[in-house]
């Protein structure tokens, strides 16, 4: 189901933002720091309130849905990694069947092997490294099987090889028909990986479509305000700055 | 039927009958003159309250510690329990003691202003940060009105029963005090365990409970609920108890995976627990006067707390 968002407005971190989102696809969310990425991320997953605007899924205003229905369709990846209890891999990624009321052991393996952390899923959530905790928090969206996936900087504390592993996950996630929207800082990711890229300038969309349009060198040079120059074919493209 | 909950069961039904028995004249059913009367007025009473106190006590603990996800946190914290002994003070400073049921009567309309002026302050928009520092309030306030009371009792006799009574105790409690708390620490404990589901997601931090459905402002009535209760229903019968609820979840998380929703009912069992262990070992001490349950408890707990400062010091360093 479409995800929309229709004139949103959240205080004056994000003004007059209106998306319209096909299920199957990668999105990707960039721009500058405090350019409102994170806070339309939230918006779009029910967190915060529109000052005006509406949020909708499949045509109904998200806020009409119910807390755990909103919860079973959309699975939301915060930036922060917190994890307040020295609990097991396997009862974090467990969590992510809650609004399902189940911790059916499917889905869960499932998760741990998307994300490669099936041999460490009985190990604590205090004995991960930085990137092994990324990838289990990832898997606890995946464990709730939701129709949408919006992640807030999913690959910030990965190497290049979890990185790319996690990217193709996604795409694969993607094609079986999922939403995916990610916020991403490498504009690089976004260029070779998603589908459609939303550039976000001072809360209002800069830019936006297809990934070579919307990622542009000018739009890059205009929003972040650095010299920069595409190379590489398509797919296969790299960003030199400076 | 988690290990823990066992554990702590089953340690309880072999402290019970011990308990009945000790004190500064070890009680042989058979021979002690009385022995019935001493025990059905007097021991038994006072070690179901020790259960009732402790229990509402350690489940409000685990709960807090759960919903603040800090190790260190105390159901005091909330200025519940001193909300409640500021209701106590006002009617040991009138006199009002002379019924028995005035007194936790009073205890439980302060615990109740307490949980209204927090509810009031921090229960509509449900957040964590702004809702602790509510309670930090309330507890200053009650801890300043209730210091202003002493320094201004009527006389020296009142000045002396406020201090004795706020220094908690299960000395001469009968089954009026049990049939008065029981049922209010029961439901008390009954909505905390509720919470359980809400508390495991918010492991995750607050955006990722409500985005997995958690309406965190009926998980904050709850637990206002929950710990008025039972923190409020021990004060109006026992005094301040401190440390229980700081100290057992700490006893009861080694033994369970350690989700918050895992250490309620044990925390409530493992509470009862030490309660009814400390108000027997003070029964036993050979002092002059029996050392009054909430000293004996706040010199236990205060050195633990600086175990566990310590060792989370070594941990993070």
């Amino acid at each position: 189901m479409m995800l929309e968002t229709s004139g949103l407005t959240v205080g004056n971190r994000i003004e007059d933002i209106s998306l319209a989102l096909e299920p199957g696809t990668i999105t990707a969310i960039c721009g500058p720091n405090g350019a409102g990425k994170s806070t339309l991320l939230e918006a779009m997953a029910g967190l915060l309130s529109p000052d005006s605007g509406t949020v909708s899924l499949g045509g109904t205003d998200l806020s009409q849905i119910k807390p755990r229905e909103r919860a079973k369709r959309l699975g939301y990846l915060p930036q922060a990694h917190e994890i307040a209890w020295d609990v097991s891999v396997r009862s974090l990624v467990a969590l992510g069947r809650m609004p399902h009321g189940d911790t059916l052991a499917g889905p869960v393996d499932a998760a741990l092997d998307a994300v490669d952390a099936a041999q460490f899923a009985e190990r604590r959530a205090q004995t991960l490294s930085g990137g092994e905790t990324a990838r289990v928090l990832l898997a606890r969206v995946l464990a709730g099987q939701p129709e949408w996936i919006l992640a807030d900087e999913p690959l910030a504390a990965l190497d290049i090889a979890h990185q790319l592993a996690l990217i193709r996950h996604l795409s694969a996630t993607a094609g079986r028909g999922v939403g995916v929207v990610v916020v991403l800082h490498d504009l690089a990711h976004a260029m070779n990986h998603a589908d459609r890229v939303i550039v976000l300038d001072r809360g209002k969309i800069a830019a936006e479509g297809a990934c070579e349009n919307a990622l542009d060198q000018r739009v890059v040079e205009r929003v972040w305000g650095v010299p920069a120059r595409w190379i590489g074919d398509p797919g296969a493209r790299a960003l030199i700055t400076g | 039927m988690n290990r823990a909950t066992l554990v702590f069961a089953l340690l309880l039904a072999l402290a019970l009958p011990l308990s009945l028995l000790a004190g500064r004249v070890w009680l042989d059913p058979a021979t002690t003159p009385n022995a019935a009367l001493i025990l059905g007025e007097l021991r038994l009473p006072r070690a179901v309250l020790a259960i009732i106190v402790g229990g509402g006590l350690g489940a409000a603990g685990a709960a807090m510690q759960g919903y603040l996800r800090n190790p260190l946190a105390d159901p005091g914290l909330f200025g519940i329990a001193p909300g409640a002994a500021l209701g106590a003070v006002v009617a040991l400073w009138f006199g009002y003691t002379a019924s028995a049921w005035l007194l936790p009567l009073f205890a439980l309309i302060g615990a109740g202003g307490a949980m209204a002026l927090l509810a009031a302050i921090a229960g509509r928009t449900g957040g964590i940060a702004l809702f602790t520092l509510a309670g930090l309030m309330v507890a200053s306030l009650a801890g300043a009105l209730t210091a202003l009371a002493i320094s201004m009792a009527p006389n020296a006799f009142a000045m002396s029963e406020i201090v004795l009574w706020l220094n908690g105790a299960l000395t001469d409690r009968s089954w009026r005090e049990v049939w008065l708390s029981g049922p209010l620490v029961a439901l008390g404990v009954l909505l905390l365990w509720r919470t359980g589901r809400s508390l495991d997601a918010l492991t995750l931090g607050e955006p990722v409970a409500r985005s997995l459905g958690i309406d965190t402002s009926r998980l904050l009535w709850l637990l206002i609920l929950g710990i008025g209760l039972t923190v409020g229903a021990s004060v109006a019968v026992a005094g301040i108890i401190g440390f229980v609820g700081l100290i057992v979840p700490h006893l009861v998380r080694p033994l369970t995976d350690r989700r918050p929703s895992q250490l309620i009912v044990p925390s409530a069992l493992a509470g009862a627990l030490l309660v009814l262990v400390a108000d027997s070992l003070v029964r036993i001490l050979p002092l002059v006067t029996e050392l009054r349950l909430g000293i004996a408890l706040s010199l236990l707990g205060a050195p633990f707390f600086l175990w566990l400062l310590l060792r989370m010091r070594r941990g993070l360093a």
